[in-house]
Parts: C-alpha cells; sequence; structure tokens
C-alpha cells in the first residue's frame, strides 16, 4: 500500500498479484479498515468493500495482475481497477449474471458464479468498465457518500 | 439468537476463541459461492458452507458475517483458524449436512437473508 499526496482526503493503492490465493482479499480488507478509520458510514464501506473484493478476485482470477487505487474525498469513493490482460472479449456478456470462464479448480474454491460483476455495478452509483484484448482491463467505480456522516 | 445457542442446535464446535460464544446472530444463508454470499447476505448472518479455503473467511470479513458454520464435519486448516480469530470472526463445525443444518436452525426461528 502507497499513500499518495493528491486533493482527496486519502489515496491508497494496492498490488494484486495474479494467482495469488493466499492474499487475495487482502485489498479489500485494508481498505475497509481506512474507511472504518475514517468514519464513513457501515453500509457504504460494505458496498465499497464488495466492489474492491470482486474487482480483486477478478484480477487474482482472470488477469495477469494489476492494482487498485482509492481515492477517498469529502463526497465519494473512487475505486480504479487496472489490469495488464489479456483482457475481456465480450463486455455485455461479462456482465450478465451467471456469466463465467472460471476454471474447475478456481470454482472449487468458492468462485465462478459469474455474479462478481454484477455485484460490483449494483454496489456503485457509477460503474464503468472497458477492456482491449492482450492490453488488459480497466474497471471504475464511484460510490457517493458524505464524510463523517 | 446467540451462537452458543446454535452450537446447541446443530450439534456444533466452536473453533474459535471463547468469547464467541456470546455472539448475536440474525439471519442465516447457506451457499458455497463466495459471490452469492456477498450479493445476498446482510450484516450478523451466519454463513453455513462445505467451503473451507481462506476465502471462506476472507468473504466474510468483507461483508460482517457473524460466523462460518462448517458443515458435513469438514474442518478447517490450522492457518484458517487463527486468521479468523485474528478478524474476530467465529468458526464452527458441525457434522451435520448443509440442508439438515439449515432446516435444524430455521425450525428455531432464524430466518433466511431474504426474509429479513
Ligand atoms: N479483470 C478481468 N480480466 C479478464 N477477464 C475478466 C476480468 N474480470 C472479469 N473477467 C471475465 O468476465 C467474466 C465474468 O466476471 P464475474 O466477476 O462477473 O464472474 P466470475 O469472476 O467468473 O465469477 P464470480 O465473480 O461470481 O466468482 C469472468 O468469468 C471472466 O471471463
Ligand atoms: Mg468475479
Amino acid at each position: 500500500m502507497t499513500a499518495r499526496g493528491t486533493g482527496a482526503l486519502m489515496s491508497v493503492t494496492y498490488e494484486i498479484v495474479a494467482g495469488d490465493f493466499v492474499r487475495a482479499g487482502e485489498a479489500a480488507s485494508k481498505l475497509k479498515r481506512v474507511l472504518q478509520q475514517l468514519g464513513l458510514d457501515p453500509t457504504i464501506i460494505r458496498r465499497a468493500a464488495i466492489a474492491t473484493y470482486e474487482a480483486e478476485m477478478n484480477i487474482v482470477i482472470h488477469s495477469y495482475g494489476g492494482h487498485i487505487s482509492v481515492d477517498i474525498t469529502c463526497d465519494s469513493i473512487e475505486i480504479l481497477c487496472e489490469d495488464s490482460g489479456p483482457g475481456i472479449p465480450d463486455i455485455e456478456k461479462a456482465l450478465q449474471e451467471g456469466y463465467s470462464t472460471a476454471s474447475e479448480d478456481v470454482r472449487e474454491m468458492g468462485f465462478g458464479a459469474g455474479m462478481g460483476l454484477p455485484n460490483i455495478r449494483r454496489s456503485a452509483d457509477d460503474f464503468s468498465i472497458e477492456s482491449r484484448i492482450g492490453q488488459g482491463t480497466r474497471l471504475q467505480v464511484r460510490i457517493l457518500h458524505r464524510a463523517g456522516e | 439468537m446467540k451462537i452458543k445457542e446454535v452450537l446447541e442446535v446443530i450439534d456444533a464446535e466452536l473453533l474459535t476463541k471463547p468469547e464467541h460464544m456470546e455472539r448475536q446472530v440474525l439471519s442465516v444463508c447457506g451457499a458455497d459461492l463466495m459471490s452469492d454470499v456477498l450479493a445476498f447476505t446482510k450484516a450478523k448472518t451466519l454463513l453455513l458452507t462445505g467451503l473451507t479455503s481462506i476465502q471462506a473467511i476472507r468473504t466474510a470479513q468483507v461483508v460482517d458475517l457473524a460466523g462460518v458454520v462448517f458443515v458435513r464435519g469438514k474442518r478447517p486448516s490450522p492457518e484458517v483458524v487463527e486468521m479468523a480469530n485474528e478478524e474476530d470472526l467465529p468458526l464452527l463445525v458441525t457434522h451435520h449436512p448443509l440442508y439438515e443444518t439449515c432446516g435444524k436452525l430455521y425450525t428455531c426461528g432464524l430466518k433466511g437473508c431474504s426474509e429479513l
């Protein structure tokens, strides 16, 4: 985790390693603690933690690795997730509930319901996803809040 | 219902700290898919699952579950128990299968997440 000095109340970045199932979920856990320390509303924290965890698991499971950067401002939590490939061929399909390309091994660990992206979208006030084959996926989530309330 | 009452109803054993006995449970969810847990549980939900991986603990932590019950006598590794103690998450194990475990708790008045 590194903290950046931007105009945000706080900014954190977490590196996500592909295939590392022992550490997978740490970024979401750490972010959750940061948001709790900032005194944000538990329902807002829950939504941010769910979105980050699903995005983190997608990077671990489906990508070659990437990072998650979070800016917390006085009225929003901006979560940016970027990875370095392989990209998503059909985003429409990937966003459908139940669509998953997860392997049998990954399913045995409890993933591969094809619910991750829909969960992220449901948790977000703003949601956007772009992907380029061979280059990577970029997912942006914004959750609105009122600081300290 | 408190964890100590849950233990009796489903003949379970507490794997984590004794103080977890006093924790409150408001609803129950049975699932083996982590995304379903994330989508459908509420705060203070008790998860019944056959999944003993470290991811079950992480998922529970993300959504503030009241605890995790491993069904059909599946025991997690000592590392998983250690992590749950660190995260202050109650872990239980029962020899009953998923359906029977759900039924016993439901009969005692604990509702599903969709019914709250
Ligand atoms: N970062 C990514 N890079 C490449 N492919 C991805 C990425 N994220 C998602 N996908 C693709 O989109 C599909 C749907 O993703 P989604 O998170 O909804 O479900 P899942 O990860 O397969 O299962 P679940 O999230 O329920 O465990 C994935 O199976 C995968 O094919
Ligand atoms: Mg996913």
